[in-house]
């Protein structure tokens, strides 16, 4: 299993992330989050997914499928591009005042923020590439975590490109 | 654009004079005028009424089927015989979801089709309102692209993308959502302008890339033991003759998909039959043992690539599809072009490329297909449904457009009806739809008057759609239905019998109605024939005729499609072979 970060621009028409995601399932592809939002064009908006496909047939065969649909106007695998990647999460933890600043002096090095605090929760803010929230998440976990909800990875390519990336030959 | 409207005159005077004004249906009845569409398949309903008062005051001919699926079915056969886009209307609700059978079997088999239902109104969508269905989500899967209109001044532009991406590419159904308030609703713009499609996201590669030709070219020179696989995209393309052509210049065996059949001539000296699950020993074996697989516009479909891993395990692939995620899906593929068929022959036979030094190979699959011809055993009383196919051959020397349903009667068919000409074969290859051929005939027809039209079905699947029988007795549509009458469901009954131990689970039908009674309570013509003598008699007669005639033609109940590729298992390993 390979875990991919794949962008698409679409046309922003009703029913585009019911297209994408139908195509997804009806494809038998697992997507691991998705993330949808405005871009700097007006109508264009942009997906981000994170999936796991078994080789790279089947990534070719879910970029072709994407691209044909017809509001997708571009389709690209940045996995093995230079990206910067960005999640947020939202973490509730049990922190009774006797592990209070010990849960803080976690958040501190993470550059984490409470965001809202009760008598026994605190609630966290973090934000930062998936593997930094789920190392955070990890942390704070024997602690305890009432609730949690996270925003999945939404992510761009950088400026400068350090080495060429792998083309596939879909012509 | 002859439609002129003044909206703005038509708002101030209100009342009576509005109702005058140009409403979304006139707008729809006209933007279908703009396409050239010759005729309508489709049937109405509340939601579709102000469309069908819209047809009445400005008729473009509509063919009133008796329920959506043959609508649909009839549009297919139309659109697959003629290369236009075939067109349907349907009702929201129930009329909308019987049409969904019919939009599947067009996307699995690329067929071009704008099928229009009618919505509830758009205020109370979601509502759950009175023949509400959710179509647009309900064929988001099955549609090559679908809309639901939300303004009518969008409707123009919608009607003129739909039939656009429906023809264009890969073709395939588009389905185009009308709710009634749109329909009902005052065209406000100064005309219909038929602008530009304006797409981004879709842009069709039509033109092959020089150098993947050049290497076809390169590939071809090399190879000893090359061979031709043509699918239907070689007629989507409108490219049988540049086929031919290029098979002649080369001197390349060919083999065809089950949907392919047509794009060369059936009796060709270098045409090795059909290949695949049901294919010839010739053609089959040469896919095994070819060292060059050169593929015009085939899917690489599992009926025909049998198991993947023994599928052409010493060639290398070249892969020609206007679709680029159909290169590499199942086969991986050495050179992909991605272009219109007619395009790549046109590329190739320039480069004047002939296949020199395979004479020996060519000699190999000629032997072959001398020592393992499609065979049957003889009997002396009754029709063998084999029979039957070699005589309606003979009684229209291979010049019939030939429909079906799916099963044994379909695959006997493809294996001995020999195509003179390409378009002439509709048959539901994909999906594998019991109930398209006979409605599929009828469009066939429509499309073609001057030609013979033969829905060859099965009891089972005519059973399905015989309802169509109306549209027989209504136009005299001079359709042949010739039922192979095996009282059974013969495929379901051929793998009972061969995979679960004769065990035959619901598909025997030993009660059925009298087909010849059936076709009297039409007013058409009916036979029965049980004899091959009657059958040879009546077979000529109906072709003959320029009046619709059904035939029950009671054939062998017990009978197998041979040779056979068990599911699973490798082309290699064919049952039933001699």
């Amino acid at each position: 299993m390979m875990k991919r970060v794949i962008t698409t621009t679409v046309i922003n028409q009703s029913g585009v992330l019911n297209r994408v995601t139908g195509l997804l399932m009806k494809r038998q592809f697992n997507i691991e989050s998705i993330t949808v939002g405005h871009t700097e064009q007006p109508g264009i908006s942009k997906m981000t997914f994170v999936v796991h496909v078994e080789d790279q047939r089947k990534l070719e065969q879910l970029l072709k499928q994407l691209q044909k649909q017809i509001d997708v106007l571009k389709v690209n695998d940045i996995s093995d591009k230079a990206i910067v990647t960005r999640e947020l999460a939202l973490i509730k933890v049990l922190s009774p005042p006797a592990v209070r600043s010990e849960i803080t002096s976690i958040i501190e090095p993470f550059r984490a923020t409470v965001i809202d605090m009760s008598k026994n929760v605190i609630t966290v803010q973090v934000t930062g590439d998936p593997e930094k929230v789920e190392a955070f998440i990890d942390l704070v976990r024997p602690y305890g975590i009432k609730e949690m909800t996270r925003t999945g990875a939404t992510a761009f390519v950088r400026e400068n490109q350090k080495t060429p990336s792998q083309q596939l030959s879909i012509l | 654009m002859s439609v002129q409207v003044n909206a703005k005159q038509a708002e101030a005077l209100g009342g009576d004079v509005q109702k005058q004004a140009v409403q979304g249906a006139d707008i729809f009845i006209q933007s279908l005028q703009n396409e050239g569409v010759e005729m309508i398949f489709g049937y109405p309903g509340g939601a579709v009424l102000p469309i069908y008062d819209a047809l009445y005051k400005n008729p473009i001919p509509h063919i009133l089927a008796r329920h959506e699926q043959g609508a649909i079915h009839a549009a297919e056969g139309y659109a697959r015989v003629s290369g236009k886009t075939g067109v349907v209307i349907a009702t929201s609700g129930p009329g909308a979801t019987n049409l969904v059978t019919g939009i599947a079997d067009a996307m699995m088999d690329s067929l071009p089709l704008v099928v229009f239902t009618g919505q509830v109104a758009s205020a109370v969508i979601g509502t759950d309102a009175f023949q509400e269905a959710d179509i647009v989500g309900i064929t988001q899967p099955i549609t090559k692209h679908n809309y639901q209109v939300k303004d009518v001044n969008d409707l123009p532009r919608i009607i003129h993308e739909a039939f656009h991406i429906a023809s264009t590419g890969r073709p395939g159904p588009v389905l185009v959502d009308i709710p009634k308030n749109v329909s009902n609703e005052v065209f406000t713009m100064a005309e219909v302008k038929q602008t530009e499609v304006n797409l981004p996201g879709y842009q069709p590669t039509t033109t092959p890339n020089f150098l993947q030709i050049q290497k076809v070219a390169q590939a071809i020179q090399k190879a000893e033991k090359p061979l031709v696989l043509a699918g239907a995209g070689v007629l989507h393309a409108k490219a049988s003759e540049e086929l031919t052509a290029f098979i002649e210049q080369t001197g390349i065996p060919v083999t065809n998909t089950l949907l392919g059949l047509g794009t060369i001539h059936g009796e060709h000296e270098q045409f090795l039959g059909m290949a695949g699950m049901h294919g010839t020993y010739a053609a089959n074996m040469a896919i095994c043992e070819c060292d060059l697989l050169i593929n015009f516009g085939a899917r690489f479909d599992d009926r025909l690539t049998g198991n993947l891993e023994h599928f052409a395990p010493n060639a290398q692939v070249i892969h020609i599809d206007i679709d680029p995620a159909e290169i590499g899906k199942n086969v991986p593929t050495d050179i992909p072009i991605v272009a219109d068929a007619k395009e790549a022959l046109q590329a190739l036979l320039k480069l004047g490329i002939k296949s020199d030094g395979i004479e020996k190979w060519t000699n190999h699959l000629n032997s072959m297909k001398e020592e393992y011809p499609l065979h049957y055993k003889k009997e002396e009383e009754g029709i063998l449904p084999q029979e039957a196919i070699e005589l309606l051959h003979k009684h229209t020397g291979g010049d019939a457009i030939v429909t079906t349903d799916v099963g044994q009667h379909q695959m006997w068919a493809a294996q001995y009806y020999k195509f003179n000409h390409p378009d002439h074969w509709v048959t539901s290859g994909g999906l594998g739809t019991m109930g398209f051929g006979f409605p599929a005939a009828i469009g066939a027809q429509l499309a073609k008057p001057k030609e013979t039209v033969i829905a060859i079905i099965g009891d089972g699947g005519f059973q399905m759609t015989l309802q169509e029988l109306s549209l027989l007795q209504e136009s005299q549509i001079p359709v042949k239905v010739v039922i192979l009458n095996n009282q059974c469901l013969g495929m379901v009954r051929q793998w009972q019998q061969t995979f679960y131990q004769e065990r035959y689970s619901q598909s025997l039908m030993p009660s059925q109605p009298d087909f010849v009674k059936l076709a009297e309570a039409y007013d058409l013509e009916g036979y029965k024939v049980t004899s091959l003598d009657e059958a040879d008699e009546i077979f000529e007669k109906a072709m003959n005729s320029n009046k619709p005639v059904l035939i029950d033609c009671r054939v062998k109940q017990i009978e197998n499609v041979y040779p056979m590729v068990a599911p699973g298992k490798g082309l290699h390993e064919m049952l039933g072979v001699k």
